[in-house]
């Protein structure tokens, strides 16, 4: 134990931490936790002083029961259980194929790591720009300048065209180009961890492999990927966070109606759904709606952490 | 399986940019090693043995020369087609399987015709075990396993795949003192019992002298001499073998052949017969001396250190080319060291170099089998 005279040191020193910790993280976190259980409580109205509200469940009933969460929770497990295992797996092969190569390698890890470094919203503007249909759309005679720059692609290839985000475009549509910006933006971030992971592994494990004559599908999946599995543990959990959390991509490609024109909010997330409540004054929802996702989150965290240790090695 | 090392050579590329400074890491290396014979590569840190190690391995190519295994010309064979073990300085045992799968891997990677049926595995993977003594720690990861029983579960991993050939880098440099001796003895049972012809690469002499059928002593890309190791010890080629075998090493003195006398210093140590006048370097084994009242060689002495067995007496002398003059002698009676302490020395274990070249300047030997 320090002395108690030297105790109060350190508690100055850390004190500026403390303090913005517990204005900015602590006391909000209390808030939401108080929040979600007062029903019909008003933000707006209580500066008033005219704060009428009792404590309930109603909060958390009413956002379960409400279509829009549920549509939510939906597209955000779809985008999470689709675009975390996708990405993964993509990122772990380029990764291996960048570590195996020499020439270049560093003008393509570049590459690769550009979109980390690009605002999410800019992506996702280019990503509907790839995807937009230019003219009237999903009218009797459609009168179209450009099918976008995926659809002159499956043209080519003698395809038809698709209405990807476009008025009168199909949920899976919307989801598909979701899905391809989701998976690309979240590759930089993988593949840098898991190239950091493939440096540390003692390169006699792959001349050993060699000696025994191990086929290269075999190296990868009993060598390489136990061996990087501390890395891949790391890269799954916090994709899955971050999947659940996905909300500035929706806008980037969609805008704020969170969806095609005519059918707007139908790609939202629950994070997206949060900031809906708030904006509509709605504070008790979003609370309950945020407390919802915190659990969520924790449940899935918990069950990677359960699977992750029979997997990870040492 | 015997192996043909024929006109051998590796040379490393210069680093960066500035184009001298290229490496021949093994220069023109020719021998054949012959079938099911134990062989240790011996020299100092970076003399080209464990490269020459790897090039048999197929891990490194060589710049120059052939390789061949029986008569194959395996030179441009990949690794993975060598058929091969080789076990690595420091095992590279795969961390996260146990023991037992560690040893069943290559056997799993074996294909078409060659391909085993589980059982059969599990029996050669047992046998395997057994041969080098760990076949109650299959079920363990090899993080719980010691440096000594990771070793062995390197050279059951080698052996499984029943290999043409077994390579060892550095197999005891990891093991402390104790393990290092009781495990050599080991590695020359298994060779023994198995046959294989095994090369393996090592910096300590002793180690090799003591299970090598044939020692190939290596300087700087260049094979010095091969030989049986006894023979080797008896017989150097030059000055450089001569210093690196042998504990304690041997005792090095300028010396100067004049007349078919041979001088260390002032004393006229003994008759050279057949060897020109000329400045040399003599080399004198620490078992070479004798202590005798009338003898030739005339040292101060400075310590006498007893070892049981025998005593070593540390001297100087002024043209020794070491610090101290170091003999060995038979501990049967206790020996007063005065002033001074002489010596005759025994004809045999006295090499002479040429002082420039360090080669070897042989005495001509008599009817009689002495110098």
């Amino acid at each position: 134990m320090v002395e108690s005279k030297q105790q109060w040191k350190a508690w100055l020193y850390l004190a500026p931490a403390i303090i913005l910790l517990l204005v900015f993280t602590v006391w909000p976190i209390i808030n939401t936790v108080a929040m979600a259980f007062m029903e019909d409580y008003s933000g707006l109205a209580s500066i008033g002083g005219e704060a009428t509200f009792r404590f309930g469940f109603g909060n958390f009933t009413r956002v379960v029961q409400n279509a829009e969460f549920q549509q939510a929770l939906t597209n955000t497990m779809i985008l999470c259980l689709i675009t975390v295992p996708v990405s993964t797996l993509l990122a772990l092969l380029i990764a291996v194929a960048l570590n195996a190569i020499k020439p270049l390698q560093k003008a393509l890890q570049t590459i690769f790591f550009l979109p980390y470094v690009t605002n999410s919203i800019a992506i996702g503007m280019v990503f509907a720009a790839m995807f937009n249909v230019i003219g009237s759309v999903g009218t009797r005679r459609p009168l179209i300048s450009s099918y976008g720059i995926v659809n002159d692609l499956i043209r080519m290839f003698g395809g038809n065209w698709v209405n990807w985000i476009n008025s009168g475009s199909e949920y899976w549509a919307n989801m598909f180009v979701m899905i391809v910006y989701i998976v690309w933006n979240a590759l930089p971030f993988k593949i840098l961890i898991l190239l950091g992971g493939l440096a540390g592994i003692n390169k006699q494990y792959y001349e050993a492999a060699k000696v025994d004559s191990t086929p290269r599908w075999r190296v990868l999946t009993r060598i390489t990927v136990p061996l990087l599995s501390p890395m891949l543990a790391y890269v799954i959990i916090t994709g899955f966070i971050a999947g659940f959390k996905e909300y500035t991509s929706i806008v980037g490609v969609f805008g704020e109606s969170m969806g095609p024109v005519h059918e707007a909010h139908r790609l939202n997330t629950m994070v997206g759904l949060i900031y809906d409540s708030l904006a509509s004054n709605n504070q008790g929802r979003a609370s309950a709606a945020a407390l919802i996702l915190f659990m969520i989150i924790l449940v899935v965290t918990l069950i990677n952490l359960r699977v992750s240790k029979k997997r990870v090695h040492y | 399986m015997k192996i043909v090392l024929q006109n051998l050579t590796k040379i490393f590329p210069p680093r960066g940019k500035n184009t001298s400074g290229e490496v021949v890491a093994v220069n023109n290396f020719n021998f054949e090693i012959p079938d099911g014979k134990l062989i240790g590569l011996l020299g100092p840190s970076g003399c080209g043995k464990s490269t020459t190690l790897y090039m048999i391995s197929g891990l490194q190519k060589p710049s120059s020369g052939k390789i061949f295994f029986g008569d194959d010309d395996v030179t441009e064979l990949s690794t993975e087609n060598r058929g091969i073990g080789l076990v690595f300085q420091n095992y590279a045992l795969y961390p996260h399987l146990t023991v037992k799968q560690n040893i069943l891997f290559p056997l799993q990677n074996l294909k078409g015709k060659d391909k085993l049926d589980k059982n059969t595995m599990l029996d050669r993977a047992y046998e395997a075990a057994k041969l080098v003594q760990i076949e109650q720690l299959l079920d363990r990861k090899p993080s719980e396993l010691s440096g000594g029983q990771q070793q062995r579960v390197a050279i059951a991993r080698a052996l499984v795949k029943m290999p043409r050939v077994l390579l060892l880098d550095e197999p005891l440099s990891n093991l402390d003192a104790r393990l290092r001796l009781q495990t050599r003895e080991e590695i020359r049972r298994i060779q023994k019992e198995t046959g294989i012809t095994t090369v393996f690469v090592t910096h300590d002499q002793e180690e090799a002298m003591s299970i090598s059928d044939l020692i190939v002593v290596m300087k700087s890309g260049v094979v010095q001499q091969i030989g049986q190791p006894q023979d080797v010890y008896d017989d150097p080629a030059n000055l450089f073998v001569a210093k690196f075998l042998g504990t304690p090493p041997i005792n090095v003195f300028s010396g100067r052949v004049s007349q078919g006398m041979l001088y260390i210093g002032t004393d006229a140590v003994m008759k050279v017969a057949g060897v020109a006048d000329q400045e040399v370097t003599v080399g004198i084994r620490p078992e070479g001396f004798h202590l005798d009242p009338n003898g030739t060689l005339c040292c101060k002495p400075v310590n006498v250190e007893v070892m049981g067995r025998d005593v070593s007496i540390v001297s100087t002398h002024d043209a020794s080319l070491n610090p101290f003059v170091r003999s060995i002698i038979n501990a049967d009676h206790r020996y007063d060291i005065g002033d001074s302490v002489r010596y005759t020395i025994k004809p045999h274990k006295i090499f002479l170099f040429g002082k420039e070249s360090e080669e070897r300047i042989r005495i001509e030997v008599n009817s009689d089998g002495r110098k």
